[in-house]
């Protein structure tokens, strides 16, 4: 799977947690999920289960640390993927 | 000095009818929210009805946030916020806040959380999976989930509490909002109580042999508060919400009220005295009565309608009994009698709530609704009060002064009065 495929999916995995529908439009890999998703840090949480059970992988809590912004969070998800195979 | 608690708003989560405006009609016009429920026919249990709010989910989103309706699970807490939001709007004030309502608190019961939520966390749990709940679960197993979610959208910051005390839950909730402005410590107060459909809650009476299992077949003559026939409750579940605001307050700012509370009481029989967990010893209900109104600045001859618990059990005629001996009255000088509860069933920890709603709609609207499916009443009680107290059909009249009573497992009772607003 391709970054931008990663990328596009993970719009719809961070949707139901952000009101901030412009941010989401943009989304690219500098996009913070805090600070520009505004999304509830408790949430996180759910992004990475929701990541989990969408891509059939699991993220250990070092690697779902580093899940803060987009680009990251594609790194954890491809890194995950590619340990699959 | 104490000051004077008047209601500016009003909210219901029915079985007979969702908002205001749908429970007045049903309240006018006899019309019951009891309804088959093939599930529990089909777990076996003996009661196969149930009072059960005509709730659209959807609707949520006129209330919360699509992010809070993401993950929510429970009835419990999408009933609370419904009313608890429309009782707001209701009394005139809009949601959205950035500043904390310093002067608004929360008084919001339950019996118990949602058991969709707990459900799954006992599941997950046991299947070894428990980094898979997520972050929303807790927030709906706790008993405060409800409160939370009131007060976080409206950005209540006064007192926030959670009450619990069964059966009188509602109407306890609403005499500790009360009672916090009457002594100066909050200007509003939010106040109401939910109860979720809840099978495992509806289940565990069952189990008691307290439900009616006779009426499966005619849903809607199931519940038969007073008469003969009355062969147990039926379970309900919905919400209800009251703006409680100190007068002085509402006025300032132009309120429209409704009505007055002007006292109340609660307190326990502590068990003893011919009271048990499940049963109530007299002279507390007694003692309750007499402290509600007196504390109310009322004589007990200025009663126009007693809303009761009555929930078509055995208890019925113990109540009657205990009312007439707080109010030394008898026979054809009663007040009017009537239980909300022959249209919608026992709502448990919501029924408090609901059917002070249905109190505070008599004395705006100059009405006392009926007791549906009192075609044969309870000769024991009809040795106490005679029959016309007990309508069967709406009534158009005035009420000036409301006795609302609930009575709760744990011999926990609680009583409250509500009057038109007079202002003198």
């Amino acid at each position: 799977m391709t970054r931008e495929e990663i990328l596009n999916e993970l719009k719809g995995v961070v949707a139901p947690y952000t009101a901030n529908k412009e941010a989401l439009k943009n989304l690219n890999d500098q996009t913070d999920l805090i600070t520009d998703l505004k999304i509830n840090s408790a949430n996180l949480v759910d992004i990475i289960i929701d990541a989990e059970a969408k891509y059939e992988i699991e993220i250990d809590y070092d690697s779902a640390d580093k899940m803060l912004n987009v680009g990251s969070c594609i790194d954890v998800i491809s890194e995950k993927l590619n340990q699959k195979r | 000095m104490a000051k004077r608690v008047v209601i500016t708003g009003l909210g219901v989560v029915s079985p007979n009818g969702v908002g205001v405006s749908a429970f007045l009609n049903s309240l006018r016009n006899g019309i019951s929210g009891i309804r088959f429920v093939p599930l529990y026919e089909e777990l076996n249990m003996s009661c196969h009805v149930a009072g059960i709010p005509e709730f659209e989910w959807e609707s949520l989103r006129n209330y919360i946030s699509d992010i809070a309706i993401h993950g929510l699970k429970g009835h419990n807490i999408a009933f609370g916020v419904a009313a608890a939001l429309d009782a707001w709007a209701d009394a005139g004030l809009g949601y959205e806040t950035e500043e904390t309502r310093w002067e608004t608190g929360c008084v919001f019961g339950n019996s118990a959380p949602d058991s969709e939520a707990t459900k799954i966390v006992i599941e997950r749990v046991d299947n070894h999976e428990a980094k898979k709940l997520g972050s929303r679960i807790i927030e709906q197993t706790m008993n405060s989930g409800v409160t939370s979610y009131i007060s976080g959208r409206l950005g209540l910051g006064n007192k926030v509490v959670t009450n619990s005390s069964a059966c009188a839950t509602g109407t306890q909730a609403i005499l500790m909002g009360y009672e916090y402005i009457k002594y100066g410590f909050a200007d509003r107060m939010l106040v109401g109580s939910s109860e979720s459909i809840d099978r495992y809650i509806f289940g565990s009476f069952d189990a008691m042999r307290v439900l009616s299992r006779k009426f499966n077949d005619r849903p809607e003559q199931a519940s038969r508060p007073m008469s003969a026939s009355a062969s147990g409750f039926i379970p309900g579940s919905g919400a209800a919400a009251l703006i409680l605001e100190d007068l002085d307050f509402a006025l300032a700012r132009g309120a429209r009220i409704y009505a007055e509370v002007l006292g109340g009481a609660t307190n326990s029989g502590g068990q003893r005295g011919g009271g048990t967990m499940t049963a109530p010893n007299p002279t507390g209900v007694t003692r309750c009565i007499e402290e509600a109104i007196s504390s109310s600045g009322v004589s007990p001859n200025d009663i126009d309608l007693i809303s009761g618990h009555l929930t078509a059990t055995m208890a019925d005629r113990l109540e009657i009994q205990n009312w007439s001996q707080a109010l030394q009255r008898g026979g054809k000088d009663f007040p009017l009698v009537n239980s909300v509860k022959s249209m919608i069933g026992h709502c448990l920890s919501a029924a408090g709530s609901i059917e002070s709603v249905a109190s505070v709609l008599q004395i705006v609207h100059g009405f006392v609704h009926p007791n549906i499916n009192l075609e044969d009443p309870n000769p024991e009680i009809l040795k106490i009060v005679d029959e016309n107290c007990l309508p069967t059909k709406m009534i158009k009249k005035d009420i000036n002064i409301v006795a609302k009573a609930n009575f709760g497992f744990g011999d926990v009772n609680a009583c409250l009065i509500f009057s038109k607003f007079n202002n003198q």
